[in-house]
């Protein structure tokens, strides 16, 4: 990087400043794939729109690796200017004050201005401090939905369940009809801490964890947590619910190769399964639970957000700054959402994609941000909990030890609770 | 410090001095300048001291702290993260897993290995045929063999899984503890296998033929002859191969279990340098990782010293 500018800096002055080199800047992800390609197509986008700065996105492996990457360069002095820090890393960012510029300082000191407002509810405070100040630019955002495979409802001759109880209740049909009827992705995600989301339980003391991280506690042996998922255990033990372990990708092919009635995945699996998948499907909202009397609140939102890392020139942040205006603007939002299937961040691409048509032609593409833009709750707002990519793999190892018989519901979620609180009470002691 | 270690010259060193001076050959040659050896030396020193001393003693200091991930501060904890991962049922669940690991990688990859080594070269007829087709799965790379086992083991797809279910097994790789472990160790140790079966058959090609013939005029029972001659002629072969197979089984096998446990390690049998990785890389606990990789390698500073003061005294260099 120092030595690419010092060649810059070189070949300005030979040329006596004729043409303004471009100020390079660098951006980490954690993505692969054909969301990759669209991470180089937004580059080359800002690129191609200004003269003034050149970003250079890099794929760093799995968001895990993003983040572990990020890490191992601040420490060394060498950090991107922008990295992409995935939801269950956001307090290990967000606590270290000082490792990044707040999205929302970055942008006013460059003369830019962030609107709040025009972002959608869900999003805005995810990434955001306890006063609702962005430490991070969100950026792709996807939210847990459930898909339905239409052929199998036709076949049992019954109707997608919006509840758990309706579920319950139709999934028998399912079964004789010859699908299993529900599989899950991430349970992790999915059915723990979105199941606090959607039915508007407290996740974690201290405001889920926003106003303190002293003496945060986890609220997992919640009595609807338990009788939820004492429930799954009944459904999995009857051939109602199939679990094949804690990969993303073992649950979601049952599905595409049309054995499963229902799977919970992300809105951003939509663009993989269009091309996968060998039967028609849909998509709902995650069913909540309708005798809990709170249910039907919007989920958390997944996904990942931009970092601008400290300790960098003023004229990169510059170009920094620049580069989260610029993707804020509703053509490079309409882009990123329709190209791979992530929610729309701002109400103006919402907009934008209503109006065009899109979702008319892809109704799926709809259902995340609809499920985002539901009546917020006091508890759907979001969760600020230190390690806790730890604790989701406590959780992945106590549930993959419910269905395969090695433990009990009451069990695993008090385990859960106190090695989490354990790892909490140590993040305290790391971050204060 | 110094002074103390050449006072009382500990084991390794004790071996050090022992294994050169031994071979004591006649015309013994030497450098008459004092810093030739040196600059000869100094390469490897500095690789060793850049890649092992230097993270070592990182690690060693990092591991009586807590510290932020982003290194912004660190305080001191004394023993803390060395009795909290000691103290944790998981840990020491995982610890007894590597355990067994380990024993059976080792046995399992070295038993096969000196089988086919043997059986091969009785082979006559395409010998050299026999003997890439056994030794080419050694150029499959750790995380392509883990690949290969993901693909064997896939709860929808999978061959090998199938062929379980005929036998009336439910195999279920990634949710079952006890499967998962066993399409571990059967991956891990295919991939060693040949390793193990190339230096035994050079092993055994070393024997000398009249020693294999004067064997025959003495014992016709083939059996009894494998384990009474040729066995203890392989010997610095097997002691060598055995270091390798633990060093294989506790650290190499990483790439194997990363691929087949899907980067979730859920309730999957994982080893202790994979849970190093996990609490450090993924759960940025620099602190925890640190004492962890303090203690395995205290473990393999044990297990070597075990290996060269017990064992080592009883092979025979012939």
């Amino acid at each position: 990087m120092k030595k690419s500018l010092s060649v810059i800096a070189a070949l300005a002055l030979t040329t006596n400043a004729a043409f303004a080199a471009p100020v390079q800047i660098t951006w980490w992800h954690g993505m692969g794939g054909a969301n990759e390609q669209v991470i180089n197509q937004v580059a080359e986008k800002f690129n191609a729109a200004q003269a003034n700065c050149a970003i250079t996105p890099v794929s760093k492996g799995t968001y895990e690796e993003a983040l572990a990457s990020g890490i191992a360069a601040f420490r060394s002095g060498e950090q991107p200017n922008i990295l992409q820090v995935f939801d269950a890393g956001a307090a290990t960012i967000i606590s270290a004050k000082g490792a990044t510029i707040p999205a929302e300082d970055l942008l006013s000191q460059n003369g830019h201005k962030l609107d709040r407002d025009a972002f959608i509810d869900g999003i805005r405070n995810f990434y955001a401090d306890a006063d609702g100040k962005f430490i991070g630019m969100p950026f792709n955002s996807s939210a847990p939905i459930m898909y339905i495979n239409t052929d199998a409802f036709t076949k049992a001759g019954v109707a997608p369940p919006k509840t758990w109880e309706e579920f319950e209740a139709v999934a028998p049909k399912l079964k004789e009809a010859g699908y299993v009827p529900l599989v899950a992705s991430q349970l992790t995600w999915m059915l723990f801490e979105n199941f606090f989301s959607r039915n508007n339980i407290q996740m974690a003391s201290n405001n889920n964890g926003y106003d303190s991280i002293e003496g945060t506690t986890l609220n997992a042996t919640a009595p609807e947590m338990i009788a939820f998922w004492n429930k799954l255990k009944e459904w999995h033990t009857a051939g109602l619910f199939g679990f094949y372990g804690a990969g993303w990708a073992d649950n979601q092919k049952p599905f595409e190769e049309g054995k499963v009635a229902l799977w919970i995945g992300s809105s951003g699996s939509f663009g993989g399964l269009s091309k996968t998948a060998t039967m028609p499907f849909s998509a709902d909202f995650i069913p909540y639970v309708a005798a809990i009397g709170e249910g039907n609140k919007s989920s958390f939102i997944g996904g990942a957000a931009l970092f601008a890392m400290s300790g960098k020139p003023e004229a990169e942040n510059k170009c920094s700054a620049d580069f989260f205006n610029f993707l804020t603007t509703t053509e490079i939002q309409t882009f990123y959402h329709q190209a791979t299937g992530y929610v729309a961040i701002t109400k103006a691409a919402y907009e934008a994609s209503k109006a065009e048509g899109w979702y008319d032609k892809h109704p799926v593409a709809e259902v995340g941000i609809k499920q985002l833009l539901l009546p917020t709750g006091e508890w759907s707002k979001g969760y600020r909990l230190g390690f806790y990519p730890q604790i989701r793999a406590v959780e992945e190892r106590e549930f993959n030890k419910i269905f395969s018989g090695e433990t009990t519901v009451e069990d695993a979620f008090k385990a859960i609770e106190t090695e989490g609180n354990d790892l909490l009470a140590k993040f305290a002691k790391t971050a204060g | 410090m110094t002074n103390a270690a050449q006072t009382s010259p500990g084991p390794i060193r004790r071996w050090i001095a022992r294994a050169t001076v031994r071979p004591e050959p006649a015309k013994r040659v030497q450098f008459d300048r004092p810093l030739l050896p040196w600059l000869f030396l100094a390469p490897q020193l500095a690789v060793i001291f850049v890649f092992f001393y230097w993270p070592s003693a990182q690690a060693i200091s990092s591991s009586f702290y807590i510290e932020d991930p982003f290194g912004f501060g660190a305080t001191f904890v004394g023993f803390d993260n060395y009795t909290d991962a000691l103290g944790s049922a998981e840990y020491r669940h995982i610890a007894s897993f590597t355990a067994i690991f380990t024993v059976l990688v080792t046995a399992f990859s070295l038993g096969l290995g000196l089988l086919l080594a043997v059986k091969a070269d009785q082979v006559i007829r395409a010998r050299s045929t026999y003997r890439t087709a056994m030794i080419s799965v050694y150029a499959i790379a750790p995380p392509v063999a883990g690949l290969i086992g993901m693909m064997l083991f896939d709860q929808h797809i999978g061959p090998f899984v199938k062929l379980a279910a005929w036998f009336g097994w439910e195999m279920k790789v990634g949710l079952n503890y006890f499967d998962t472990a066993f399409a571990m160790i059967l991956v891990s140790v295919w991939k060693q296998v040949p390793y193990n079966f190339i230096f035994i058959l050079s092993g055994l090609q070393g024997i000398p033929q009249s020693v294999r013939e004067a064997a025959l005029i003495d014992c016709k029972n083939g059996a009894r002859r494998f384990f009474t001659a040729i066995l203890p002629l392989l010997a610095p072969t097997a002691f060598f191969l055995l270091i390798i197979n633990i060093t294989y089984a506790l650290f190499d096998t990483f790439a194997v279990i990363d691929v087949m446990v899907k980067d979730k390690a859920a309730n999957n049998p994982i080893t202790l340098v994979y849970k190093v990785y996990v609490d450090g890389f993924r759960g940025n606990d620099i602190g925890g990782s640190s004492a962890q990789s303090v203690i395995l390698m205290l473990v393999v500073l044990v297990l070597t010293l075990v290996q060269f003061r017990w064992l080592e005294r009883r092979v025979h260099y012939g």
